[in-house]
């Protein structure tokens, strides 16, 4: 069954704490120049029928409001 | 009297302070989240909890269940439906309600007591109160920041907000609960059923349940 990975980001332009957390968290380890970090979700599926992976994403794997998402292989 | 029905899902852990604050104006009894049948009650409350591990996203699996098929559809037709806490992260997630809720600005459980200022008073949930009046109720949630899109936001109708300087977890406006536009459905971070005995630290949250009981006692 083909795997499938569905990528889940908080939106643009909404403020992501916990990215920021990690942000802020990194430079007290030593590590330097990061910028722009957000945390989201990975979601792995074997399904069957690849087109339907779509209409589960707006059902029910993500919300629209307030996260985007990216289907990957 | 007042009929009740308490949504119970597995995860809900404050169905019975629910019952208990519904008891105190009417009656009241636990809806398992299987079973399609809303006993003919007269209004439903959906509490607290972690409603199936809160897994995916708040809210988001347990709008599915059976039981929420039916209260959607007693909504619809005007029936009143109370989403507290985790209740109204699955009201949002129904579509029942607008908007969603995102975790703490501060990233951390908050549990205390707020004051929550009431700003509309013309719906069923609100009625035994007067406007700008400060209701002294606990939170205690991770992830009751509200978030509406700005273009959408001017739409919504807010019917509590946080007094000035008591936002607890960085919603938008400081909104705290807000209604559909019928006013038959309201959701709110706050939980008035855990603040309806003075031995508690306060009674305001019972104007919640009164209002709703006046409501069917007129009708």
């Amino acid at each position: 069954m083909p795997r499938v990975r569905v990528l889940v980001r908080p939106k643009e332009g909404i403020l992501d704490p916990q990215g920021i957390a990690v942000e802020r968290a990194l430079p007290a380890l030593g590590f330097e120049g990061v910028s722009n970090v957000h945390v989201g979700r990975l979601i792995e599926l074997d399904v069957e029928d690849r087109s339907q992976v779509d209409a589960m994403c707006r059902k029910l794997l993500v919300n629209p409001l307030i996260e985007d998402y990216e289907i990957v292989s | 009297m007042t009929r009740f029905g308490v949504i119970r899902f597995p995860g809900s852990c404050d169905d019975m302070d629910a019952v208990l604050a519904c008891e105190k104006v009417g009656e009241a009894e636990i809806l398992w989240h299987r079973d399609r049948d809303l006993k003919g009650v007269d209004a439903i409350v959906v509490p607290g909890g972690f409603s199936y591990g809160d897994y995916l996203r708040v809210g988001a699996i347990a709008r599915f269940s059976p039981v929420m098929e039916s209260v959607i559809a007693f909504a619809r037709e005007g029936g009143p439906v109370l989403g507290i806490c985790n209740g109204f992260q699955v009201l949002c997630e129904a579509g029942l309600l607008p908007g969603a809720l995102l975790p703490n600005v501060g990233l951390r459980f908050v549990c205390r007591q707020v004051g929550i200022e009431v700003v509309d008073t013309d719906t069923p949930f609100t009625s035994a109160c007067e406007e700008g009046e400060v209701l002294s109720i606990p939170v205690k949630h991770q992830t009751g920041r509200y978030f509406v899109p700005p273009e959408q936001l001017p739409a919504v109708r807010v019917v509590v907000r946080y007094a000035e300087g008591g936002n607890p977890n960085g919603s938008t406006n400081d909104i705290a609960g807000v209604a559909n536009p019928a006013g038959n459905v309201f959701g709110l971070m706050p939980h008035p059923e855990h603040a309806v005995d003075p031995l508690t630290g306060s009674a305001d949250g019972l104007k919640i349940f009164e209002s709703l009981a006046r409501v069917h006692a007129v009708a």
